[in-house]
């Protein structure tokens, strides 16, 4: 006895699944691991929904709070710990693997969804009942602590275990005193030949670009204010102002790199 | 459209997430594809329970839901700390377990 499901069901199907399905595949295809973070996100936000509308509400709303919120932000999180520029290299280590793993995939996903389909064509569909709405999370939680309470309560020693072990294999001892104090950095800088902060970049330059370095009051480049990381790049200057009498063609007070004279700065 | 469907997305969203496990270097994404594979696991899981018109389905996807969020703790920490050694985060640089 087959049973069809319901109209609104069938269209929030049709319309998530191919979403759900687009997670998926966008997050194995895409090479940038926060993108395919974002694009799991998509596909559990998706699966929440199927759960709410399979008569499943509390679980869906815990597959959005939990998995969504707190396990993909905790991914998201250690991937900008880790390194997001870290992406995969493309250099197969195994050759002939990734073909072989499509294939598989490929076979597997025939064979296994072909299987299902067929074996569970005139699957029931009873559906839950009072359990399946409002009724949910008291029948959940009556199942949970009788039938399931030995399982509920290890569940909370793997929760600690589990918290316990991320502390241990996250924690870094570091020797007392292997840090310079306050006092120790304070003591250096002062001793050190410059006591003042380094000029940040663009100070008395013509740019604002974080590409162009520091110009000490005389024209020089301040070597302290390179930025580090950046290749050095001709920026968009603004030209420099100097007054046209001092100069006296027009054009040659345009885009001069010679210092002007401190009297004619107008800032 | 019959219940199958679910069953035959959740298949196909399983295959996904086992190639990229195969497929990906990055170990987080890794992670990542493990975790739709108990995803998919969790919509069969719901859709059996509808099926049979009783709620344990829906707590075995609970308690896997749980036993997820604990490994994924687990695992990212261990990602970190091979990360902080190694400065790499991908699954072929750390081979050296087996010397």
């Amino acid at each position: 006895m087959t049973q069809t499901l319901g109209g609104g069901e069938t269209v929030v199907f049709w319309v998530l699944g191919p979403i759900a399905l687009a997670g998926a595949l966008g997050m194995v295809l895409s090479r940038n691991a926060v993108h395919s973070a974002l694009w799991l996100v998509n596909t559990m936000l998706a699966f929440g929904v199927f759960y709410v509308i399979q008569e499943a509400p509390f679980l869906g709303a815990v597959q959005i709070i939990v998995y969504t919120g707190a396990i993909m932000i905790l991914f998201l999180f250690v991937l900008m710990l880790v390194g997001r520029d870290t992406s995969d290299s493309v250099v197969e280590t195994l050759r002939g693997q990734r073909v072989a793993a499509i294939i598989l995939g490929i076979g597997f996903a025939g064979l296994v969804g072909a299987g299902i389909a067929r074996a569970t064509e005139d699957l029931p569909t009873d559906g839950l009942g009072d359990p399946g709405g409002a009724g949910n999370i008291p029948a959940i939680s009556e199942l949970l602590f009788t039938k399931y309470l030995l399982a509920f309560e290890v569940t909370s020693a793997l929760l600690i275990t589990a918290a316990v072990g991320a502390m241990v294999l996250a924690h870094i001892e570091r020797e007392p005193g292997s840090r310079l104090s306050q006092k120790e950095l304070s003591r250096a800088r002062f001793l050190s030949e410059r006591q003042g902060t380094l000029p940040g970049p663009g100070v008395f330059a013509r740019a604002n670009s974080v590409a162009v370095p520091a110009i000490l009051p005389d024209g020089r480049v301040a070597e302290e204010s390179l930025a580090t990381g950046l290749e050095p790049q001709e920026p968009d200057e603004m030209p420099r102002p100097t007054g046209r009498g001092q100069l006296g063609s027009p054009d040659a007070a345009l885009g001069t790199l010679d210092p002007a004279p401190l009297e004619g700065r107008d800032r | 459209m019959t219940l199958s469907w679910y069953l035959v997305l959740a298949a196909i969203l399983f295959t996904i997430g086992a190639v990229g496990v195969l497929v990906r270097r990055n170990a987080i994404v890794v992670f990542m594809c493990v975790e739709l594979m108990l995803n998919s696991v969790n919509l069969t899981l719901v859709t059996f329970a509808r099926a049979n018109g009783t709620v344990d389905g829906q707590i075995m996807a609970f308690f896997v839901m749980v036993v997820a969020a604990a490994e994924v703790v687990v695992g990212l920490a261990i990602i970190m700390s091979i990360y902080r050694t190694r400065r790499s985060a991908s699954v072929d640089d750390a081979n050296l377990l087996k010397y």
